[in-house]
């Protein structure tokens, strides 16, 4: 298959987890692909994979927290490959685990950065280059988190229903202009941090959260990130979609 | 392989434009399909028309039990097994402010949208495969509210109750269910609630329809029939209790 061909695809926090899985499914359908994250060792394996597989990938690394990153970011890409058809605006951090009355300032201005202000930085630079591109489409990394509460994460919490906001809002902006703009809602998502650093009575109450009763996998995210991204849902815009196992369901 | 390949699937609503074109699809990517729909000569045409000998149909009136066991019965004994049940038979009722809209037609919107999605549910769940993968149309409707199709509203808001009840009692067997919520289709349907909503201008109201759609066009039936396909398909495996909006941002 190659429902991508000839597009170039920008993902971020692609050097692991589910941005990685996206990076790998744009490549195998054909996108080039830049390969972009804040740790270089990361980004350049995923690039490896993808050139392995005989796709076409170049990794930028940037700090999206960082308005500067993200405009070199597009730069770049369009230096590279010469037109930027869609972006999957991915990275993200966890921030501190604390109560809100006990919350860290630092952690709160942290998280808000990255996974918030990070898509907003993402998308302001984006836009222009996929309507000079002749349209596309942008996927945004929410979570459940971004419709329902979760303890001791504030700042994530409030960063990912901003998410839906700033997809909502730009959505509408750019629907007339060419540029579908959606966002992803996973469920929990098996990582190396869950697997090993939880006991077991946490990760048992963590997937007891999820009716289908285990925690989701990386590439699970991305087989809808890939379709969202594709021409196949030409009639999707605004939207907020979940992968989550039935979180949300109850 | 195919996508679909070796997987069974069941379609009511089969003869309208969404369930025909889905049906075409599933069978293009391998699968064999059942459609169900209330009229015999409706279905044959349907059946013609794909010219596939994996595609078969059984009439139903999906609002009676005793129907819905017949095409469950007969779905399992020509299949064992059901992968995919596309709950899909849905009617849209009349235009009319709810202090005057007809009892009668409110019963039979409720009827078939929501107790024939009912009952779909309560026959076909024993039949279906573990891990297969049950899509249920609802619609925008489902989540806001128009003036003048409270019986289409609620039924389309209520199938979102059958699908995450649903969800929830079937996700130990893996199976998946999930609504999909699409805008204005360019189909029989809307055509019919144009008119309804302005005899003398149906073109008109379909002009100030596609102005409140950013994307500024209805959705083609067969982009639904993609979003099927994404959630009927393993590429999806772990989407359940989902509702998924198709609607050119209408809803934003």
């Amino acid at each position: 298959m190659s429902i991508l061909k000839d597009k170039v695809a920008l993902v971020t926090g692609a050097g692991s987890g589910i941005g990685k899985q996206v990076a790998l499914k744009y490549a195998a359908e054909g996108a080039k692909v830049i390969v972009s994250d804040i740790v270089e060792k990361g980004g350049k394996e995923t690039v490896d994979e993808i050139k392995a597989a005989d796709g076409e990938a170049f990794f930028i690394m940037a700090d999206t927290s960082k308005p500067d990153d993200n405009e070199y970011l597009v730069q770049q890409t369009i230096e590279k490959y010469g037109a930027l058809h869609i972006a999957c605006n991915n990275a993200g951090i966890g921030g501190p685990a604390a109560p809100t009355g006990e919350y860290t300032i630092d952690g709160w201005e942290k998280v808000i950065k990255v996974n918030l202000s990070g898509v907003f930085y993402g998308m302001r630079y984006q836009i222009p280059a996929i309507l000079k591109s002749g349209g596309g489409n942008i996927v945004n990394m929410a979570s459940i988190l971004g419709k329902v509460g979760f303890a001791n994460s504030v700042a994530y919490v409030a960063a990912k229903h901003g998410v839906i906001g700033l997809t909502e809002t730009a959505a509408i902006e750019y629907a007339p202009k060419g540029i579908r703009i959606n966002a992803v809602g996973p469920g929990f998502i098996k990582t190396p941090l869950i697997e090993t650093a939880m006991d077991e009575a946490s990760r048992n109450a963590l997937v007891a959260l999820h009716p289908i009763g285990r925690l989701g996998e990386s590439s699970e995210v991305a087989e809808l990130v890939l379709w969202l991204s594709s021409e196949k849902a030409s009639f999707v815009t605004g939207s907020y979609y979940n992968v989550d196992g039935g979180y949300l369901a109850r | 392989m195919k996508r679909l390949e070796n997987k069974s699937a069941l379609i009511t609503g089969g003869a309208g434009s969404i369930g025909l074109i889905t049906a075409q699809k599933f069978l293009e990517l391998g699968a064999k399909v059942i459609l169900v729909d209330l009229k015999e000569d409706s279905l044959q045409k349907a059946v013609e028309s794909l010219d596939n000998p994996n595609a078969s149909y059984i009439v139903a009136d999906v609002t009676k039990s005793a129907d819905v066991e017949n095409y469950a019965r007969k779905a399992a004994d020509k299949f064992g097994k059901i992968d995919i049940f596309f709950n899909n038979a849905g009617i849209e009722g009349v235009v009319k402010p709810i202090t005057e809209y007809p009892e009668d037609i409110f019963d039979k919107v409720i009827a078939v949208n929501v107790k024939g999605v009912w009952l779909g549910s309560k026959y076909v769940l024993p039949i279906m495969a573990d891990g297969g993968s049950i899509i249920i149309t609802s619609s925008v409707a489902g989540l806001s509210g128009t003036v003048g199709t409270s019986a289409y509203t609620t039924s389309k808001h209520a199938v979102i109750g059958i699908m995450r009840s649903v969800a929830v009692e079937a996700a130990p067997r893996k199976i998946r269910v999930n609504t999909i919520h699409p805008s204005p289709v360019d189909n029989r349907m809307m055509r019919s609630l144009e008119a309804g909503f302005n005899e003398k201008d149906a073109a008109g109201v379909k002009a100030e329809l596609e102005k409140s759609i950013p994307l500024g066009r209805y959705a083609q039936p067969y982009e639904i029939a993609d979003l099927v396909t994404f959630l009927a398909s393993d590429e999806s495996k772990f989407m359940t209790g989902t509702l998924n909006v198709i609607d050119g941002g209408m809803q934003i």
